[in-house]
């Protein structure tokens, strides 16, 4: 479980989380949603830490990791995976060795041990012969699933994505969407994604946090958005005539 | 004050740098595959400018001193002397930090705009450390052989130029590069190359890891990563060569 207390965090003066809380459950995914610029990336990098928050606390089951010392951070961090929105995978290595470098790290495993464990988290994101292939050879889908499979590699606790349908068809959105509910039953993971796609806020969304102008303005399921009344969250959600029609019919 | 900001975030950047590696084993396969990267293959260049600046260099000179007084084998001292105490450890340096600088922040600029860095640094490795250490120390290695290298290449070029166009005797040319050696000169340059080697792969490192934006802005933090570099690369030459010749 992971919990934000009160977060504010500032740039250049300005405020950009104002005041955020929320409690993110395990084995379940948990969605941050919001307009582009509403704050909900910065949110997402304070969490793990790529930024350092004003004030506030972050709770790693119950392990306070805004005041923890550089070492102790550390051991919580080989606890994360992160997906980010442009895969960020390495250029310079392989697919296979993409997906090995947290145990090449992190592990006291021989070559074989990592190798298979790589090929399994390769295998358990459907990717298949494309182990000696290089990010640039293969598709963006294709590496969104190797990013997953790399933060898999270790176990673990927690998995953050950070808009991981960003720049995808319709359809391979809900294959990554399906992929990353499925792992995080699987493992019973604390799973945070960001997201402004509709489809996986519908799709996958069992507990949503929207956040509008740095603040936390509703939080609520799938189901849930459906009913509120919040103006902001519906402006939001239903800003297309699609959703607009689909929401009067329900 | 922004010149301030950056002397104290480069000091803090340097201090990441030298950070404990995560694995000794991936760092030493690192070091050796940018020594590679960084070094082998810049002895290609390094040949070709030394020749050519140790021959500009006796012609210069031969045309210079064109004295009856002065004996032929001083085109030889003076190419030599020249050669050893700046041309190639400053010059070279000053090419290197055009090649081997703009490719360390390009590289590593790249990594931070597509959140390459961002991913060692959830993983919990000092990013800093991994991506720039291993081409310091890569660097540091390397630059004393291309150093030498430079040298001999130089004085052949130098020698070439010399009897090839008459200027200098054969003889007279090997007998002034040997006259009044003082192999101190050697230790003096291949002391500057490292100290220009550190400034040249943290200068370029902290720029790319500082780099915000998209590919424009990674063009720029090359393109300063150069600049600054060549100019700190002078800066220090001044202060080496009082130190160390005073």
């Amino acid at each position: 479980m992971i919990e934000a207390r009160n977060i504010i965090k500032s740039f250049d003066g300005k405020t950009i989380l104002k005041d955020v809380s929320a409690v993110f459950k395990p084995g379940q995914t948990n969605l941050i949603i919001g307009q582009s610029g509403s704050g909900k990336t910065v949110f997402l990098k304070s969490l793990v830490g790529l930024h350092e928050v004003d004030s506030g606390d972050i709770l790693y089951d119950d392990r306070d990791f805004t005041r923890m010392p550089d070492k102790d951070r550390i051991k919580v961090r080989q606890e994360m995976g992160m997906l980010f929105q442009g895969s960020a995978l390495f250029d310079s290595l392989t697919v296979e060795e993409n997906v090995r470098f947290p145990l090449d790290m992190f592990t006291k495993q021989k070559l074989d041990e990592r190798r298979e464990r790589a090929n399994f988290c390769l295998k358990r994101v459907n990717l298949e012969n494309v182990n000696h292939l290089y990010p640039s050879e293969i598709s963006g889908g294709m590496q969104k699933r190797v990013a997953i499979a790399r933060a898999i590699a270790l176990n673990p606790r927690y998995l953050f994505c950070d808009e991981p349908n960003s720049g995808l068809d319709p359809k391979t959105a809900i294959v990554i969407d399906e992929l990353i509910q499925e792992i995080t039953k699987e493992y019973n993971m604390t799973t945070i994604v960001n997201t402004h796609d509709m489809n996986s806020v519908l799709g996958i969304g069992e507990h949503i946090i929207f956040i509008f102008n740095g603040e936390k303005y509703w939080e609520g399921s799938s189901q849930d958005i459906f009913q509120s009344d919040n103006k902001e969250l519906n402006d939001f959600i239903f800003a297309s005539k699609f959703f607009r029609k689909i929401k009067d019919k329900l | 004050m922004s010149f301030l900001f950056h002397i104290g975030r480069y000091a803090m950047f340097v201090k990441q740098v030298f950070g404990r590696p995560v694995k000794h084993r991936i760092f030493f396969k690192q070091i050796v595959r940018e020594m590679d990267v960084l070094g082998l293959s810049s002895v290609g260049i390094v040949v070709i400018i030394s020749f050519f600046m140790g021959a500009v260099i006796t012609l210069q000179t031969a045309y210079n001193i064109d004295l009856p007084i002065i004996p032929k084998y001083a085109i030889g001292l003076a190419a030599r002397d020249s050669i050893i105490l700046e041309f190639s450890s400053t010059i070279v340096s000053l090419i290197l930090a055009g090649k081997v600088g703009s490719h360390i922040a390009s590289e590593i600029g790249t990594m931070r705009v597509t959140e390459q860095i961002d991913v060692l640094d959830v993983m919990g490795i000092n990013s800093a450390g991994y991506l720039v250490l291993p081409k310091v120390m890569a660097l540091i290695i390397m630059i004393p052989f291309l150093v030498i290298i430079s040298m001999g290449v130089g004085i052949i070029g130098g020698w070439t130029a010399g009897t090839t166009t008459g200027v200098v005797p054969s003889d007279e040319f090997i007998y002034g590069i040997q006259y009044m050696f003082i192999p101190f000169y050697i230790t003096y340059s291949l002391i500057k190359s490292v100290v220009f080697a550190f400034l040249i792969t943290t200068i370029a490192g902290y720029w790319g890891y500082y780099s915000t934006g998209g590919s424009l802005e990674v063009g720029r933090s090359s393109t300063r990563a150069v600049v600054i570099s060549s100019i700190q690369i002078l800066l220090f030459n001044l202060i080496l060569t009082q130190l160390l010749l005073a």
